[in-house]
């Protein structure tokens, strides 16, 4: 039971990395993409 | 209709040990995606010069015809969310999700057509249109959803995904410009090879959303959660019907709360750039002001975040109190940066605008369910979305049209925009008020278990004789 638990919440693990890097990836992308667009425009 | 079964509600239910936080990110492929529309203006000029590839010829199309697509699509936006908000409750997210994957990225493909035959009213049917429909159901479909995963903090959980939606165009804009980049020639502009790989894309995130999201099983809470018991003055544990709502005051004090909080902020988002330039001549230059633009856009995607986050302490009517308080002294303080010639003060005052723009944005699903319940909340969300579409037509009409009467009437450049600040900061305090009279739900308009089930078997639903 105990194992079960510990495998599902492996899993779990996984999947929320996976999940969380699909948007966070892309998104931290165009984050930085315009933050560095306003450096140069302050600069 | 079998092979499409997978999209039912039934099939979307929850395994034991399913974790919650897949479905903020189950969300975002949703918004990430639909948010591009705030970037569409990345694709006016070179849409302008289809013929005439480096300037445009007497047969290309002008701008004020291509500011149609964009106005379209607001436009259908809000029809589609008020009219189809409780066919996407009552189906489910996945299905509502597959539905906007299906029209989003069709309506990008329908355009691609519609540049390659150049022939204007193909894209206002596909991205106006078609593209419209994928942005209302895809803007709702995870509302619901998210609210009932996360009962002990509904507003960091919507606000995670309306977040997405104001972060969409910072991938889109520069992933625009780097495809049209790939497929320009010296004879060809590139855009509508650019929808297609842009269409292509959306579809298979979206999708990505869609296999994730999962409701939860009826009864379900999170550990240690306990519900509470009692309705509270502004937190129901009652639901009311979805166009029994439309009923209630509370609604309608809703509705024009939005509808103010959205009207100032978007009739100044769009002169941001404009406006800092006139009221800091020789200070501010067109590069620093886009940089300006680019900085209040980030507040804008972070306040979505922060503001729902917050209001799941303060209280949702607490929340708007700040918007509605806050944004008075700011809108009245900007004339003032103007005077003093204080750029610095300026930024700050429109970062902290822009923050309470999507703020507002992002908060008002969970106010809903404050005051109406979780059974059709995705439903009266749609409804109010039509206060988007009228701020959006209220804003910028008002920026602009009191902007030329000043100038008309001899007001120097720099203080043209003075008294648009002063109406704003009018608006708001009218926005105050509305939330002031904001109390609960009477309970003749709360659904009863039997009577919920005879309305929802009786009335009519799209696609469901």
């Amino acid at each position: 039971m105990a194992g079960d638990q510990q495998t599902r919440a492996s899993g779990n693990g996984v999947k929320l990395v996976l999940a969380w890097g699909f948007v966070g990836i892309p998104l931290a992308w165009g984050v930085v993409q315009t933050l560095l667009n306003a450096i140069k425009a302050f600069q | 209709m079998g092979f499409f079964s997978f999209l039912d509600r039934k099939h979307t239910l929850a395994a034991p040990g399913y974790s919650r936080w897949l479905i903020p990110p189950a969300a975002l492929c949703v918004h990430l995606c639909i948010g591009q529309a705030y970037a569409f203006s990345v694709f006016n000029l070179p849409m302008s010069r289809l013929i005439g590839i480096s300037q445009s010829a007497p047969d290309d199309w002008k701008l004020t015809e291509l500011g149609w697509i964009f106005s379209l699509a607001i436009f259908f936006l809000g029809a589609s969310a008020a009219l189809l908000g409780r066919w996407v409750e009552e189906g489910g997210p996945r299905r509502a999700m597959f539905t906007a994957a299906l029209c989003w990225a069709g309506g990008f493909l329908v355009s691609a057509l519609g540049i390659y035959l150049h022939t204007l009213w193909i894209i206002y049917l596909g991205y106006g249109v078609l593209g419209g429909f994928g942005l209302g159901i895809g803007y709702i479909s995870p509302v619901s959803t998210l609210i009932r995963w996360f009962p002990d903090r509904p507003g960091m959980a919507t606000g995670m995904a309306i977040m997405g939606f104001g972060g969409g165009a910072f991938i889109a804009s520069p992933l625009s410009v780097w495809l049209m980049g790939k497929f320009s020639t010296s004879t060809h502009v590139g855009v509508a090879e650019t929808f297609i790989v842009m269409g292509a894309i959306y579809f298979c995130f979206m999708m990505v959303g869609a296999a994730i999201v999962r409701v939860p099983p009826e009864g379900w809470a999170p550990a240690g959660y306990v519900a509470p018991a009692q309705s509270t003055r502004l937190i129901t544990t009652q639901n009311v019907y979805v166009y029994h709502a439309l009923k209630t005051p509370q609604f309608w004090l809703i509705w024009w709360i939005l509808c103010l909080n959205v009207t100032a902020g978007i009739g100044v988002l769009g002169q941001a750039s404009a406006m800092s330039q006139e009221m800091f001549r020789g200070q501010v230059t067109a590069v620093a002001a886009s940089g300006f633009v680019g900085l209040f856009s980030l507040f804008n995607m972070a306040g979505r975040f922060v503001w729902s986050s917050t209001s799941d302490y303060i209280g949702r009517r607490n929340t708007y109190f700040v918007f509605f308080a806050l944004g008075t002294v700011l809108y009245a303080l900007v004339p003032h940066t103007g005077a003093i010639g204080s750029v610095a003060m300026f930024v700050f005052c429109y970062a902290v605008i822009f923050s309470m723009y999507g703020g507002g944005f992002a908060t008002v699903p969970a106010y809903l369910r404050d005051m109406f319940g979780t059974r059709y909340v995705g439903a009266i969300h749609g409804l109010l979305l039509t206060a988007w579409a009228m701020a959006g037509i209220f804003g910028p009409v008002l920026v602009n049209y009191i902007r030329e009467y000043n100038i008309t009437h001899g007001v120097a450049a720099a203080q043209a925009y003075n008294t648009t600040m002063y109406v704003m900061a009018a608006l708001l305090v009218i926005g105050f008020l509305c939330n002031f009279f904001v109390s609960g739900v009477h309970e003749r308009h709360h659904m009863r278990a039997l009577e919920a089930d005879a309305e929802v078997e009786a009335a009519p639903v799209f696609g469901r004789q």
